[in-house]
């Protein structure tokens, strides 16, 4: 685990949204922050020296064409990639001060913290209900039935499902609509009170009239919540984040002002992509 | 392949050969479907022949009237009785053992490790040692090696658990079934898509309250699927109890762990072998044979209905 420092881009090694307009005053302290990280599976490496920060209660999108290691990146942030066999960080990742790969941290605890949505819309093949409540069971968070009731519904209402589903909680969540289940996806996550979400291409498996459903969700939860958006779709990038980091094979690019990366890039590659010429 | 391309080439102007071609393929046809009828006609003539004698005798009374006189008359009760513990204590003891291996290989264990090898294979072989030496095994092992420990330690040599008994009947059952319940476990939990671990994982769940709620629950009827199939390959096997706790008759029903037992596939033995007066044991012997047909198959089929409900609802999680 440790930093390696010996590489070519050191100048962007912690970077910072606000660096190309020095005017942006920083109200929140920076949420995450990521040191030379490093990544590999096996020998090959998915990740070379990404430094940056992360403001809290923004969202912050990750773009770049697949492989790019945007999505490997975001399960850094909350050690889904210990879960890897042969899979190795370097590197030092801090969430609120705290080095998340130090041996004191449990990273089950990390992840209580750090919730994550997937692509594919994942529900437990068990009751809408069951869904939310799984997370407050395992740990713990209701002495009964009532406080665990009172968890549920509020999660599914912060994810906007509660009156599409109150009626029928306990039927199974599979019965949903695509959209519906990514939203008890995302009310699953809430319920273990997180305060990070990661979101791993929330939308790419909808129809738009879900997607614009979750895009609205995503903004009203920015409330709240500090959440990073990995995305193709370079629209949703724009329509919705505050910050746009640019992954292109392994290495971070370009990382700014969403309005910044989309009009005005200052790198060739970053203007290459969103205006697609490759990706 | 020369043959097929003459015809294609000729096809209109040599009418002979094509006819050749189609003869080929007609006796292939001819043959391949013969080999299918010959299998249909193997069962029907097994299941058929035993149906047809069998039926005399089954009654409700020999379904549960112990055998008499010499077992030329009455029923099979304590053989049914003996197969129905004897699967059941197997049961209790494979199931734990061979999920936990499934579990091991499946959720904990890398494909590449030492461990997994040494297991694979291991289940592997196991799943191919005749029936018979895990009946030696269980007389060695079992009987006298554990039986044997444990009436020095605890019976001052007496003979108690050193002998042939239910218990190690079931035990060297278990190890012969054991294959059978970890192949169909692990199938099942690598159907299980991988999705569902991480989003339990991703709530902050452990690996094993991810195994516990999520996991497991979903494999049940996979579990189920296995057991099923391991207890109609139990309930058919007679060389793995001959030496380890089966008899050949016994006035009373088993009702300790250290009894012997009757068991059905034994008694078929003991009668179609053992009998004093064989024209008076035959039609006792068909149906006795048809009680444990009707069973194994009523078990098998219970596994394929479970196992086809098990796929539809996956697919439809999909």
């Amino acid at each position: 685990m440790k930093t390696r420092m010996a590489f070519d881009n050191l100048a962007i090694k912690v970077r910072t949204p606000e660096s190309s307009e020095g005017k942006q005053v920083q109200q929140l302290p920076n949420k995450i922050i990521t040191e030379g990280v490093n990544f590999y599976y096996g020998k090959a490496q998915a990740l070379r020296n990404i430094g940056l920060q992360i403001r809290e209660k923004y969202i912050t999108a990750f773009i770049g064409p697949s492989g790019c290691g945007k999505s490997t990146f975001i399960r850094t942030l909350n050690r889904m990639n210990d879960l890897i066999a042969g899979a190795r960080l370097e590197g030092k990742v801090f969430i609120d001060g705290q080095d998340v790969y130090a041996k004191a941290v449990d990273p089950i605890l990390l992840r209580r913290k750090v919730g994550m949505i997937f692509q594919k819309s994942n529900p437990f093949p068990k009751s809408i209900y069951e869904n939310v409540a799984y997370g407050v069971r395992i740990n713990g968070y209701a002495q009964n039935k009532m406080e665990r009731d009172d968890i549920v519904e509020r999660s599914l209402k912060d994810a906007a499902l509660w009156d599409e589903v109150k009626d029928r909680l306990d039927r199974s969540a599979l019965g949903l609509s695509g959209g519906q289940q990514q939203r008890l996806c995302i009310a699953r996550s809430l319920a273990v009170k997180p305060d990070i979400l990661l979101m791993d291409e929330p939308a790419s498996a909808l129809d738009p009239i879900s997607t614009a459903k979750i895009e609205e969700l995503i903004f009203e939860l920015k409330k709240r919540y500090t959440i990073i958006i990995v995305t193709h779709n370079m629209q949703q990038a724009a329509r919705i984040s505050d910050h746009t980091a640019f992954f292109l094979m392994g290495e971070l690019i370009e990382y700014d002002l969403t309005s910044k990366i989309f009009t005005n890039p200052s790198r060739k590659e970053t203007e290459d992509y969103i205006t697609g010429r490759f990706g | 392949m020369n043959c097929s391309d003459r015809v294609s080439r000729e096809q209109s102007g040599n009418g002979g050969s094509r006819q050749r071609v189609d003869w080929n393929d007609r006796l292939f046809r001819a043959l391949t479907g013969l080999a299918c009828w010959i299998i249909v006609l193997m069962v029907l003539l097994i299941v058929g022949k035993i149906a047809y004698h069998g039926k005399d005798r089954l009654s409700w009374d020999f379904l549960t009237m112990a055998p008499e006189e010499g077992m030329t008359a009455g029923g099979i009760f304590p053989a049914i009785y003996g197969t129905a513990l004897l699967v059941i204590l197997m049961t209790i003891a494979v199931v734990p053992l061979g999920v936990m291996v499934a579990i091991y290989l499946n959720e904990y264990s890398s494909h590449t490790s030492a461990i997994y090898k040494v297991t694979r294979l291991a289940v592997t072989n196991l799943a191919g040692v005749p029936s018979i030496v895990f009946g030696l095994f269980g007389l060695g092992f079992f009987v006298q090696g554990i039986g044997g420990s444990i009436d020095r330690v605890f019976y001052g040599g007496q003979l108690v658990f050193g002998q042939p008994a239910i218990i190690w009947a079931a035990l060297t059952l278990a190890v012969l079934t054991l294959p059978v319940v970890i192949l169909t476990t692990e199938d099942t939990l690598r159907a299980i898509p991988n999705e569902l671990r991480e989003a339990s994982m991703a709530l902050g769940a452990t690996k094993f309250q991810t195994i516990m709620r999520t996991v497991l629950p979903q494999a049940s009827a996979g579990i189920l699927t296995g057991t099923i199939l391991a207890v109609s390959r139990g309930a058919g096997e007679v060389a793995p109890i001959l030496f380890t706790g089966a008899a050949y008759f016994l006035p009373e029903l088993p009702h300790k762990l250290h009894s012997q037992f009757m068991e059905l596939g034994y008694h078929i033995y003991v009668l179609s072998t053992q009998s004093p007066d064989v024209e008076a044991t035959e039609p006792i012997l068909y149906s006795t044979v048809f009680v444990l047909l009707a069973l194994t198959f009523f078990l098998n089929l219970v596994a394929i209905i479970i196992r086809s409900r098990m796929r539809t609802k996956l697919r439809r999680a999909a």
